[in-house]
């Protein structure tokens, strides 16, 4: 199948090293700590923040740092099949996870020690992409609930297809078997904080798709850092001037 | 980034699906014109600003005159993306033509993206259909267009074949015209009017007038055939088990008898008759339902065909001529009928009847034009009769302006359509390729038929060359695993005159007693980079075609004749293989490494001989190649006792007038010890590699195997053997080894003839990729080998150059190319590999063929023949000396409509396979040896045929009558 037109177009009408439209939202849910609306294209996440707070099951507690919990779950609407989604299966275990590991490398957690922070993430609508669209959220979530944080971490995935690398596969690439890479980032450090891929890639076309999603994650990153910043900046002006 | 949603839901599978897709509206899509100055201009703005209109066309116009859009006059079209889309889905052939006409820039074709052009996208309304949608996405691409370029000099023109698309376009206020109004206003090149194809599109003004208007309307004419029954009622019938379908396959015998290997009835189903067959054409997937069984039938027997042309009045002689004689199964006309176990039913097969054609499966047809009654007056319109050359294609219906000039031409056609009304196919003219009978014209045409790319090599293939003269430089010496051999005594051995020297030996004896044996295989995969260019033409060439009188290379010429070849006293790159091996041929230890040699003679194979049975030459070249002979001999020795088969096919060769290329003599080829020494080599080779890529990668080597033939296959050869008293063990490759050693009859040829016939049960072997199979289907029967591949023929199969690289990553030398990692695209591979090479080999049967009937032409000659086959009407013979094979008549064609023949006094005897004429005085048995006289004859201006008689002299005795 062609994914890649002669004419430089994909199956959407995006170029190869385009991502897809991006729209955040912050501070969406009031009783949270923070939260987090986010659209990659068609995925559509969710992400909420609760903590710091005092650590719920004491003998979890970490003494020198804060502790990080996570929680991946994907609506059962969020697939054009309506499917129950056990809590607790391997997929959402392993997202956790990722999830989980890439915002500790993040987050400040030995400024908070004796304290835990709960991640919530929810995929509402799922097409490609959905392990960066979450960690994108997540970061957001807790930029919103003031947790303190290295940097953004931001997140985007980049396949190989046609031979041409592709950035942010959508469901209909995703599903092509070709490979597919998913990068998290701490921008302003270029520092990778994770990275996945499930095929093989000779070496040469690795790093170029590689190169691809870093690229990716700094372009998104300045999307999510303009969205804090008119954030904030709303927020300010509903409460009103800082007076020292 | 511009961008904007619209979502699109679909529904596929059973299950409703409520699918979402994105779509992205951009605004820098180009409009591709040279005249535009608001649009970036780039690589693909190929559209000229001094054309006098650009051509925008519609779905069914790309679909339907591909053959007129391919024409040279036809320049500046813009082809919108939602016509590619539509395409892509509906002929994947097509698509691929369009693709290459966009490719090459000289033609000036663009691809306008309008489906994601913020101005061009159209919404889909409520209610409305997909195809009202797309026809008005592309009048909204037209008027844009028409509003872009306003003021400029091209103006856009909508070509469609559809009336009413046609009209609203124009009340939009677009230009638009029919495609044959388009090339009637082309005044300047009248003869494109040849190339429109006459479809049956909607609409009355649509393609132009119909060929055989002068019948009267449409709809008052005799419909000849039942109607083809629509896609949904198919289904419907196919999934209830009413029909069955399958591929059709004509046989080449007869093109009103065809086969369609059904998987739901597990036989192959007869279909029998004009009517029966339903305008279905070779190869088409087509939907059949069974006839009750009381009307089944048989095939029928004879050798010979009426062609059931009743009204063409023009008299013709459809008897077969002889031909080249078959070497394997596929190469026998009729192959399919001889598999069907008849006889066992009374001679009754499952018959059907076509009632839907699934997949058309219509290509180019080459060939000529029937002779028509009365001239043709130059300029008028005349629809003469085409016929094409695969006989298994019906004659077409074309209409033209140049009778005259086609008449005695070969040309190309194309089939447009086939209507109820009309007996044969109606097509139209694409091109001439020469005079019939040229022996020129009649190579370019076998050659196109056998879809053997000719084209010479591109220019960007061209500069993945190294520069010449190219020589092993020092960077070559030094590299640390390319071992220097240049001090070993290395020598070649090949057919006269061969230029490509893929291979070559050495054998040096070591103090421990042992040889040190070394094949030495040109490094081709040392210039053939993965993904360029040159590997990619090279891979779809996949092997070079030998013809009688040319070559047609895989790799071009520098590197085929002088950078790869291995040529004597200079160096060269080479893979080689190295065994040391006791005086007993057994391996002790081998060894692969990438080399530089240097060869120290380029044999021919009789010199070789000559040297090794010349007593008194004793230097020390030819003593390697007598222990290198010697070492062969044991390893043939052992392979046979393996099972390995010695086959033997009829091989013929010619000697070729040098101004002329013309045949000056043909004689069998001969096979000389020194053939067999490089064989057992080269075999060995073949194997090694095979195994150290396996090992390495056993998913993904590419492999040869050699399928078992099924007991049936065998039935013809055990048939006759058993009418001349022998009996063959099929049961295994070494039991019929053994029979056919034993199979000794009362002359010395008699043994080469049941190897021949042998041979000709057996199936080619194919490439494959390890992954699909299992291990023990690798197996190569005519081998007798567990493992095969080919590695020792670089420069002129690509499956070799596959396996070097294989090899080359087994050894850690260079990483294994992404492509060949992929189990999907190695499938894909060998499949186009296995296509390749039996076309190439047809070719080359073809081109014997020519060449034989050019040879005959001047000169009648009488030749022993042997009887292969008894039937109903004669015998079909084979003539040893020059390799041809074909039919001998005892009687008379019967008569239209009369019965039979009073004079008709042979009686066949199948169990013995013999046939005795009334009065018992002559028999004739197969295998029985005869005089043949081989003749050219010409039943029709310009349509020669080699004739096969008995020669006065009758039959010579031989113990058996
Ligand atoms: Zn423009």
């Amino acid at each position: 199948m062609e994914y890649v037109s002669p004419e430089g177009l994909r199956l959407d009408g995006r170029r190869p090293k385009e991502v897809r439209q991006l729209k955040c939202e912050l501070a969406v849910l009031h009783r949270a700590d923070g939260s987090a609306y986010l659209e990659m294209g068609n995925t559509k996440v969710l992400a909420t923040v609760y903590g710091p707070h005092e650590v719920s099951q004491r003998s979890q507690s970490l003494h020198d740092r804060a502790l990080v919990h996570c929680e991946y779950s994907m609506a059962t609407f969020s697939t054009g099949e309506r499917r129950r989604r056990p809590k607790g299966d391997r997929r959402s275990v392993e997202l956790s996870l990722v999830i989980r590991q890439s915002m500790e490398a993040a987050i400040l957690t030995h400024l908070l020690p004796r304290t835990q922070i709960d991640i919530y993430v929810q995929v509402l609508q799922a097409d490609g992409g959905t392990r960066a669209a979450c960690i994108n959220a997540a970061t957001l979530a807790l930029a919103d609930a003031g947790v303190p944080m290295r940097d953004l971490v931001a997140s985007c995935a980049a396949g190989y297809l046609n031979g041409t690398p592709l950035l942010d596969l959508n469901y209909v690439e995703d599903s092509a078997g070709g490979p597919d890479l998913t990068v998290a980032l701490l921008p302003k450090a270029e520092k990778v904080t994770l990275l996945q891929m499930d095929s093989k890639l000779p070496l040469d076309t690795f790093e170029a798709v590689l190169g691809l999603a870093m690229d990716g994650c700094k372009a998104i990153a300045a999307h999510m850092r303009q969205a804090l910043l008119e954030h904030t900046r709303k927020q300010a002006v509903v409460r009103g001037p800082v007076r020292l | 980034m511009y961008q904007q949603k619209q979502f699109f839901k679909k529904t596929r599978g059973g299950k409703i699906l409520k699918v979402h897709r994105e779509h992205y509206l951009r605004d820098d899509i180009v409009c591709g014109s040279l005249a535009c100055t608001t649009c970036a201009h780039g690589d693909s703005t190929v559209l000229s600003s001094e054309a006098a209109q650009y051509l925008l066309i519609d779905t069914n116009v790309a679909l339907h005159q591909m053959d007129l859009l391919e024409n040279a006059a036809i320049a500046d079209v813009i082809v919108p993306e939602v016509v590619l889309s539509e395409v892509q889905a509906r002929n994947k052939a097509i698509h691929g033509r369009l693709r290459l006409l966009v490719a090459d820039k000289s033609r000036r074709f663009f691809v306008f993206s309008n489906e994601h052009h913020k101005d061009t996208f159209v919404k889909t309304e409520k209610g409305e259909i997909v195809n009202d949608r797309n026809d008005r996405a592309i009048r909204r691409a037209t008027t844009w267009y028409q509003s872009h370029l306003a003021g400029k000099t091209p103006d856009v023109l909508l070509l469609t074949n559809d009336a009413d698309n046609a009209r609203r376009a124009r009340d939009e206020g677009a230009a638009a015209q029919t495609v044959y109004a388009y090339v009637q206003s082309r005044t300047d090149k009248p003869e494109l009017l040849d190339f429109v194809a006459r479809t049956g599109d909607t609409g009355g003004e649509a393609a132009g007038p119909s060929a055989e208007g002068d019948a009267g309307p449409q709809a008052k004419r005799r419909m000849l055939y039942a109607e083809h029954k629509g896609m949904a009622e198919l289904t419907a019938g196919l999934q209830k088990g009413l029909f069955h379908q399958g591929k059709l396959r004509v046989n080449r015998f007869n093109c009103f008898e065809a086969y369609v290997g059904s998987q739901s009835v597990g036989k192959e189903i007869l279909i029998q008759g004009r009517e029966d067959l339903n305008r279905a054409v070779d190869g088409d997937v087509v939907a059949v339902e069974l006839l009750p069984p009381e009307q089944w039938k048989g095939p029928e027997g004879g050798i010979f065909r009426e062609h059931d042309e009743e009204e063409e009045g023009v008299a013709e002689n459809a008897e077969e001529g002889a031909g080249l004689a078959p070497e394997i199964a596929e190469d026998a006309p009729g192959a399919a009928l001889e598999n069907l176990d008849i006889g066992k039913e009374g001679g009754r097969v499952p018959t059907g009847r076509v009632v839907g054609i699934i997949k058309r499966n219509w290509r180019n047809y080459a060939g000529s034009l029937e002779p028509m009654k009365g001239p043709g007056g130059s300029g008028a319109m005349a629809h003469p009769l085409f016929v094409s050359v695969d006989r298994r294609v019906p004659k077409i219906r074309i209409q033209t302006r140049q009778l005259a000039n086609l008449a005695d031409k070969r040309i190309i056609v194309a089939i447009d359509k086939w209507d109820r009304t009309s007996r044969y196919p109606e097509g139209h003219y694409i091109k001439t390729l020469g005079d019939i009978g040229d022996r020129a014209t009649e190579s370019e045409l076998l050659l196109m038929e056998n879809d053997i790319n000719t084209r010479p090599f591109s220019q960007a293939v061209l500069n993945c060359l190294p520069p010449l003269p190219w020589s092993v430089s020092d960077a070559d010496v030094a590299k640390p695993w390319r071992a220097d051999l240049r001090n070993l005594r290395v020598c070649s051995v090949d057919p006269i005159g061969c230029r490509d020297i893929d291979d070559a030996l050495h054998c040096t004896a070591l103090p421990n007693g042992n040889f040190e044996i070394g094949v030495h295989i040109a490094d081709v995969t040392n210039f053939v980079h993965p993904e360029t260019p040159l590997d990619l033409e090279a891979a779809d060439r996949g092997t070079s075609v030998y013809l009688v009188e040319r070559r047609i290379d895989m790799l071009p010429k520098p590197l085929t004749e002088d950078i790869c070849s291995l040529r004597a006293d200079v160096d060269r790159l080479a893979f080689s293989v190295i065994w040391e091996m006791t005086p007993s041929a057994d391996i002790v230890k081998s060894h692969y490494t990438k080399s530089i040699i240097r060869s120290s003679a380029a044999l021919s194979y009789p010199e070789a001989q000559a040297r090794m049975d010349d007593p008194h030459m004793s230097d020390p070249l030819t003593e390697d190649l007598r222990n290198l002979n010697r070492l062969a001999k044991i390893m043939r020795q052992r392979r046979t006792e393996r099972g390995a088969l010695t086959l033997a096919s009829p091989e013929v060769k010619f000697e070729i007038d040098t101004e002329t290329h013309n045949p000056l003599d043909v004689g069998m080829y001969q096979i000389r010890e020194a053939n067999q020494m490089i064989e057992e080599y080269m075999l060995l080779a073949n194997v090694s590699v095979a195994e150290k890529i396996l090992k390495h990668f056993p998913s993904c080597s590419l492999l040869r195997r050699h399928p078992v033939p099924t007991p049936q296959m065998f039935e013809p050869l055990l048939r006759t053997a058993a009418a001349v008293g022998i009996e063959l063990d099929v049961g295994s490759s070494k039991a019929l080894a053994d029979s056919l050693d034993r199979a000794q009859g009362s002359d010395p040829y008699f043994n080469k003839l049941i190897r021949i016939l042998a041979t000709r049960c057996m199936t080619q072997a194919v490439y494959f990729c390890s992954g699909e199979l299992s291990p023990p289907e690798y197996h190569h029967y005519g081998l007798a080998s567990p493992l095969y591949t080919h590695f020792t023929s670089p420069i002129r199969r690509y499956a070799d150059v596959v396996v070097h690289r294989l090899l080359a990553a087994a050894l850690n030398l260079t990483p294994l190319p992404e492509r060949t990692r992929d189990k999907k695209s190695m499938h894909d591979l060998s499949d186009g590999l296995n296509y390749r090479h039996r076309n190439a080999q047809m070719a080359g049967r073809a081109s014997v063929e020519l060449h034989t009937l050019i040879f005959f032409k001047d000169r009648a000659v009488d030749a022993e023949a042997r009887i292969v086959k008894v039937r109903s009407n004669g015998f079909i013979v084979f003539v040893p000396k020059y390799g041809i094979e074909g039919p001998v008549y005892l009687t008379k064609k019967p008569d239209k409509g009369a019965g039979p023949d009073p004079n008709d006094d042979f009686v066949v005897d199948e169990e013995h396979q013999t046939i005795t004429s009334k009065d018992k005085r002559q028999t004739y048995k197969v295998l029985d040896t005869v005089t043949v006289h081989i003749e050219v004859q010409e039943p029709q201006p310009h349509r020669p045929k080699l004739i096969l008689t008995l020669a006065s002299d009758s039959k010579e005795q031989d113990g058996f009558a």
